[in-house]
């Protein structure tokens, strides 16, 4: 309802159906901000697939015994808070944080390497190490989304991967198909539901991200979120901030519209055969 | 016989059959308890229980991180707070939208402990919804053996790549705007759509220089030393310089703002008179020094100042030099309409790039 209303008073809010505030989210800033939001996201959610995908594999196959204590270890995140999780991955990622000390070690360690065999005097990999810099780009943001969010991914994809039927990935080796040949042609399409699942699961929050961005992106790299915050707190705009959720409230909508068409089309293929 | 019952007997016997009472407010007000809605590490360490200890008042002290949060969370209705410590131009805010309770000074004698220059606020004249706090300024911290000499102005964070990646500005829209305001040799409440754009451009054009838009850490990216330069509020910086002696605190010589936290009390809450014990407590010049030197804020309390060490009242970083105070200026809210345009402008700020 705000989101068609004005602010009559600092406090007020009155209804008015108008469709300024719709409007205003198709302004160049906010279409860029939603693009990057969008992208960023997308990388997140396809690297927490790919890196999901053999977990929830080792998992699935895993003794029962060890199964028990694996998912354990992917639930364990969940016992701290996010907030104090992002903090930790500050510290791990910033330019003197500790994954910067790893790859600064490294780096003295191939030097070493390299000059024992002779090829220190070419300055291979530079003349001293720079710390990559995570925080404030891109990069942070990605790799804090992912953090968060992988658990996500990976128990949906276990769940899918655990109730297949293992017979078919057998018969398709026995049949002739190499290791390659039947993860991409068997394994992944039966698990597809899964893949869906958890592609939805991690997308839709990661579109819905501010703590990550304003700590990890160091506010430098806003997503849509961080506005939608600020229309609710300093810039006191709950009209403009409720239709730009509802926007991507609607997103979240057509995603999941189009998981369920998708499923009742591969239903009615499956009755007629 | 005495047939009379007297009250305890009649007390039972109403809570035998469920009837409730509603006793009148003076009964409550020994004890009975207050709600106190502070910013986080405002306060004493042993100021609340001081006073509960003094008044059996129960104290249920809650804690937001920004005016913007305060302002939030009554704008639909107080859920029940009967303190809270805006800023100045919050204060000014929230009197426009009528939502705070006139003080009744006869029930704060204590208010006699305030320096009179702080008793007739332009966002309050005449002091009558509000009393004072704290007070500060917005300045840089920075690294003293990484900078080339005394950092003087806002340019070096604004406008100059001399300090390229080393530098940090809040996460505040308003404020980081009216700094390149400051810079410009403009008022930081001379909102114009020819100030807002040239303030703009300032900003974009320094964002590749700038590390960091710090959602309230400045001072630890500072003190981490993912930075040089920081522009915080005097009192985090301060914080940090305890641990730090490489750091130092400035008030560039264009000048800054002054802000002022005071003490209200919201429409809405149900324990007004323990609000204004409450408030008498905090003016006291024991607990105000007791949480002056806990915080480190600058306190507008006399009586508190009189307690104060030297080493408090001479710090520059507490009571900055008259030259820079004499051009700074207290933020003064500029309408809606100005609030949405300033945030538009800091979407397209934080858009660009």
């Amino acid at each position: 309802m705000y989101s068609f209303g004005e602010n009559v008073s600092l406090v007020d809010i009155e209804t008015t159906w108008t469709f300024d505030n719709y409007a205003r989210i198709f302004k160049p800033e906010i279409m860029t901000l939603l693009w990057r939001t969008v992208w960023i996201s997308l990388v997140a959610t396809v690297v927490c697939l790919i890196v999901g995908f053999p977990v929830a594999l080792v998992i699935a196959t895993a003794s029962p015994a060890a199964k028990a204590w694996l998912l354990l270890l992917i639930m364990l995140p969940f016992w701290t808070n996010l907030l104090i999780r992002t903090y930790s991955l500050l510290n791990i990622l910033g330019t003197r944080g500790r994954l910067n000390e790893l790859l600064g070690w490294l780096w003295l360690r191939c030097n070493d390497f390299l000059s024992f065999i002779g090829a220190g005097e070419l300055g291979l990999l530079g003349e001293k190490f720079v710390p990559i810099k995570f925080l404030g780009t891109p990069s942070g943001v990605v790799l804090g989304i992912i953090y968060v969010s992988l658990p996500f991914a990976i128990l949906p994809l276990y769940s899918s991967l655990e109730r297949m039927d293992r017979s078919y990935l057998e018969a398709s080796m026995d049949l002739g198909a190499g290791q390659m040949q039947t993860f991409f042609r068997i394994l992944v399409p039966l698990a597809m539901p899964g893949i869906l699942t958890a592609f939805i699961i991690t997308f839709i929050p990661a579109l819905g991200q501010f703590l990550i961005p304003d700590l990890l992106g160091r506010g430098q790299v806003d997503m849509v979120a961080n506005v939608i915050q600020r229309q609710f707190k300093g810039a006191n705009d709950w009209p403009f901030g409720s239709a730009l959720s509802l926007m991507l409230l609607y997103v979240t909508f057509i995603l999941l519209a189009l998981r369920a068409f998708g499923d009742a089309a591969k239903a009615r293929r499956e009755s007629i055969r | 016989m005495n047939n009379t019952i007297n009250r305890r007997q009649f007390l039972g016997g109403a809570a035998a059959v469920g009837i409730s009472l509603s006793l009148p407010k003076e009964l409550l007000a020994e004890g009975g308890k207050v709600n106190f809605y502070n910013w986080d590490t405002y306060i004493g360490e042993t100021t609340i229980e001081d006073f509960e200890k003094a008044t059996g008042i129960k104290v249920q002290y809650d804690l937001y991180a920004d005016n913007d949060e305060l302002f939030a969370k009554l704008k639909g209705g107080n859920p029940g707070y009967d303190i809270i410590v805006p800023s100045n131009d919050y204060i000014e805010q929230m009197l426009d939208a009528d939502m705070l309770l006139p003080l009744d000074m006869s029930k704060i004698p204590n208010a006699a402990n305030v320096d009179p220059a702080f008793m007739d606020p332009s966002f309050d004249p005449g002091r009558k919804y509000s009393l004072p706090y704290m007070w500060g300024t917005i300045g840089v911290g920075y690294r003293k053996s990484a900078v080339d000499g005394e950092i003087t102005s806002w340019e070096d964070l604004y406008a100059s790549d001399k300090y390229s990646g080393r530098i940090a500005l809040m996460n505040e829209s308003k404020t980081v705007l009216q700094m390149a305001l400051k810079l410009m040799g403009k008022s930081i409440n001379d909102w114009t759509d020819e100030n807002l754009a040239a303030a703009e451009e300032m900003l974009i054009k320094q964002k590749p220089h700038i590390t960091a838009f710090a959602q309230d850490n400045g001072q630890d990216l500072l003190l981490s030393g993912e930075v040089d330069l920081a522009m915080e509020w005097n009192g985090d910086i301060l914080q940090i310089m305890e641990e730090d002696d490489d750091i130092g605190y400035v008030v560039p010589k264009e000048g800054t703002l002054l802000w002022e936290d005071a003490m209200c009390i919201p429409k809405g809450g149900e324990n007004v008179e323990n609000a204004h014990a409450l408030i008498n407590h905090l003016l006291e010049g024991e607990v105000g020094a007791g949480i002056a030197s806990f915080i480190n804020y600058a306190t507008p309390n006399k009586a508190a100042q009189a307690l104060m060490d030297k080493e408090y009242l001479e710090n520059p970083a507490i009571f900055p030099a008259v030259e820079a105070t004499s051009v700074s200026e207290a933020s003064v809210y500029p309408g809606a309409e100005w609030v949405q345009k300033i945030d538009e402008t800091w979407t397209r700020i934080k858009a660009a790039g």
